[in-house]
């Protein structure tokens, strides 16, 4: 075949360009569900959040032509639902994973009815910031066509991992997911930290939802989120609930994501179906990796039900 | 479990071994009874409304719900796992279901299944792999979407600007090969140059990877874009995104690409309505149908702003060559994409030769894929 070479950095372009363009959902959803966990809390309903987030948000977009209120709506649309949890999950003796499971399958549900008007209209898309102008190759500025979320999200995670560590709220946060009975004595609301936590997670996911149906891919139907939202809150895990590694991981799964399309163009179709699984295959091993024995697992919360 | 929750499943499970007995005594009576008010049920694997294979199927749920004396009940989003089965029951013993629609690919054993269990319904499926030996009262029908496809690939043959096209596949199924061959073969007839890149994307919906997929396309060279997915809505807007051209498949998706869609290959599943009416009316029907423009079961969209008169007339001219049988889609000589004859010169396939075109599991040459 000519151009092979061509062909192979074509390939590496797809999956830079891939891990941009599909990583943001993981992103939020993962630093949304950090905060959670690290207030002490687990909410698997995230993918109920973030298939709720965008449908909101698309719904939003069509009917006012906003896209940006649509985010916005959308991060309120999960911080809804995601109060839900934390409400729920403040009485005593309720598991949040069972909770969590509910919240999944009621979000997603609650999605699909509200959105059967808005599978057929389009909205309105978010608008790219183009850092690919310096190249004259096509593939290479389509690579770098960057969504704003996506710089939000970088800062966010930033912002984040410097707040956790450093601010007094941070702090507090840390200390309620830590050991319940170190803050009761010294003084801190438990109840009110969490359900502030899990409801600033359900923005940020609902956020990460807003993404796939107003940017990329931009549109909504009901097969529109794939698992990302359970995936991210995995691949908190393996990030050991930092959010720098929150960012990188995202990255990574984004890649994974793009890879069995970018090779199929060139010719290597061989094992498609194993390319197609590669994030999932990633979740897998990477789970599988960071549960060994033999290590503990740094940096988890301690009152997080998964460390008790 | 509570007892609110005797709905249907539990109602099933009690009542379903009695009525399967029943059934076959039943059956005579039942049918004449059920004259008068048809009830038929529409399962769709998806949301219907989803500017793709659903809303093409939904489309012809109306035209049945409008014969007189039919009721139409419908059921989104059913997978193509035992769930179709639950979904059949309970249309056929809750809603009284007498012609079952599945109009999924996937559903193909359980309709069989079904079909055994109801002798009295009427199954349609729209696969068109019936064959002798397989149950009386199942009906397989579809469209020959590969003529329509040739005719995409003209119009992709006659814009394209750097030679390559792009196809992107849900599932390695026959139709997907005829369709992409059609396609190639399309636009090869107007330049023998024309290539195609084939990415087989391995779901019905998956929009993420098809918004990759196209992306990948396009960043390879292709300049025109189709997509064999169950709704090809983000495949196209990401086309028109990118500045490339699109042809649609199995709805009218001209909306959503005002500058670079071309036309689409479409359904006609009209003849669902015939099957119906003679089911309702106790006339014979066929257990397979196919056809193609011959005998309206494709159709094309109307032609985007950017094709320009010549082209156009091109592709009806095309078109015209169907329905009056002196095009074939497949004539030699013919190779495929790894080298090998499949027909030789003077060879033709007639454009009604189903068996030939279920066999067919290979790409033309100039196909990377």
């Amino acid at each position: 075949m000519e151009g092979t070479d061509i062909s192979w950095w074509s390939v590496l372009i797809a999956v830079i360009g891939g891990a941009i363009r599909v990583s943001t959902p993981y992103l939020f959803v993962s630093l949304g569900e950090t905060i959670t966990e690290k207030s002490g809390r687990v909410n698997l309903g995230l993918e109920g959040v973030l298939v709720m987030g965008a449908m909101s948000g698309y719904a939003t977009a069509v009917l006012t032509g906003e896209p940006w209120l649509g985010v916005l709506v959308a991060g309120c649309a999960g911080a809804l639902l995601s109060l839900v949890h934390a409400l729920v999950c403040n009485l005593p003796r309720v598991n949040d994973i069972a909770v969590g499971i509910a919240l999944f399958i009621f979000g997603t549900g609650l999605a699909f009815f509200l959105g059967k008007p808005f599978i057929n209209p389009s909205a309105p898309r978010l608008p790219d910031i183009d850092l690919g102008w310096w190249s004259a190759s096509p593939q290479v500025q389509s690579a770098l066509k960057i969504n704003m979320l996506f710089v939000i999200g970088f800062v966010l995670a930033l912002g984040l991992a410097w707040a956790l560590k450093t601010t007094r709220w941070g702090l507090v946060l840390r200390t309620v997911g830590d050991s319940e009975e170190a803050a009761q004595a010294l003084g801190y609301n438990i109840a009110r930290v969490r359900t502030l936590g899990t409801v600033a997670g359900g923005f940020l996911s609902g956020v990460g939802g807003s993404y796939l149906s107003l940017y990329y891919p931009g549109t909504w139907n009901e097969g529109l989120s794939s698992g990302q939202g359970l995936m991210a809150v995995a691949l908190v895990i393996f990030a050991r609930w930092d959010p720098i590694r929150c960012f990188y991981a995202s990255l990574l799964f984004g890649g994974a994501t793009a890879l069995g399309p970018a090779l199929q163009t060139v010719g290597i179709t061989a094992n498609y179906y194993l390319y197609g699984a590669a994030p999932y295959f990633l979740t897998l091993a990477l789970l599988i990796y960071s549960s060994s024995p033999k290590r503990a697992l740094e940096g988890a919360p301690g009152e997080v039900s998964i460390n008790r | 479990m509570t007892k609110s929750l005797i709905s249907r499943r539990n109602f099933l499970r009690q009542s379903g071994g009695m009525v399967t007995a029943g059934a076959a005594l039943g059956a005579l009576p039942g049918l004449v009874a059920a004259m008068d008010n048809v009830t038929v049920g529409f399962i769709y694997v998806g949301p219907r409304q989803d500017y793709g294979w659903n809303q093409s199927h939904w489309d012809a749920a109306k035209k049945v719900a409008a014969i007189d004396g039919v009721t139409v009940v419908e059921q989104e989003n059913v997978p193509e796992t035992a769930e179709v089965e639950k979904v059949i029951q309970s249309m056929i013993e809750l809603d009284g279901a007498r012609v079952i629609f599945g109009t999924s690919f996937g559903y193909w054993d359980s309709l069989k299944k079904m079909a055994l269990q109801y002798p009295d319904v009427l199954f349609t499926h729209i696969g068109a792999i019936w064959k002798e030996g397989d149950p009386a009262n199942v009906i397989g029908y579809r469209g020959y979407t590969e003529e329509a496809h040739y005719l995409c690939g003209i119009a992709a043959g006659r814009m394209s600007k750097t030679g390559k096209i792009g196809f992107i596949g849900s599932k390695p199924l026959y139709f997907i090969y005829n369709n992409c061959n059609g396609f190639v073969l399309g636009a090869q007839s107007v330049n023998p140059e024309m290539t195609c890149n084939v990415v087989i994307t391995g779901d019905w919906n998956n929009p993420v990877k098809e918004a990759e997929t196209t992306n990948s396309l396009i960043d390879q060279g292709c300049d025109v874009i189709i997509a064999n997915v169950d709704s090809p809505k983000v495949s196209v807007e990401t086309a028109e995104a990118r500045g490339v051209y699109t042809c649609g498949y199995h709805s009218d998706l001209s909306a959503l690409a005002p500058n670079g869609f071309l036309t689409g290959a479409e359904w006609n599943w009209a003849s669902g309505v015939e099957f119906v009416e003679a089911f309702v009316a106790g006339d014979s029907y066929p257990n397979l149908k196919r056809g193609g423009f011959k005998e309206d079961m494709v159709a094309i969209s109307p032609f985007g702003d950017a094709v320009p008169q010549e082209v156009r007339d091109e592709v009806l001219a095309a078109k015209q060559g169907f329905i009056d049988d002196t095009l074939k889609l497949y004539k030699g000589p013919l190779e495929d994409n790894k080298g090998n004859v499949i027909l030789e010169e003077g060879e033709v396939i007639e454009n009604t030769d189903t068996p030939f075109k279920l066999g067919v599991d290979w790409f033309v040459k100039g196909t990377t894929g």
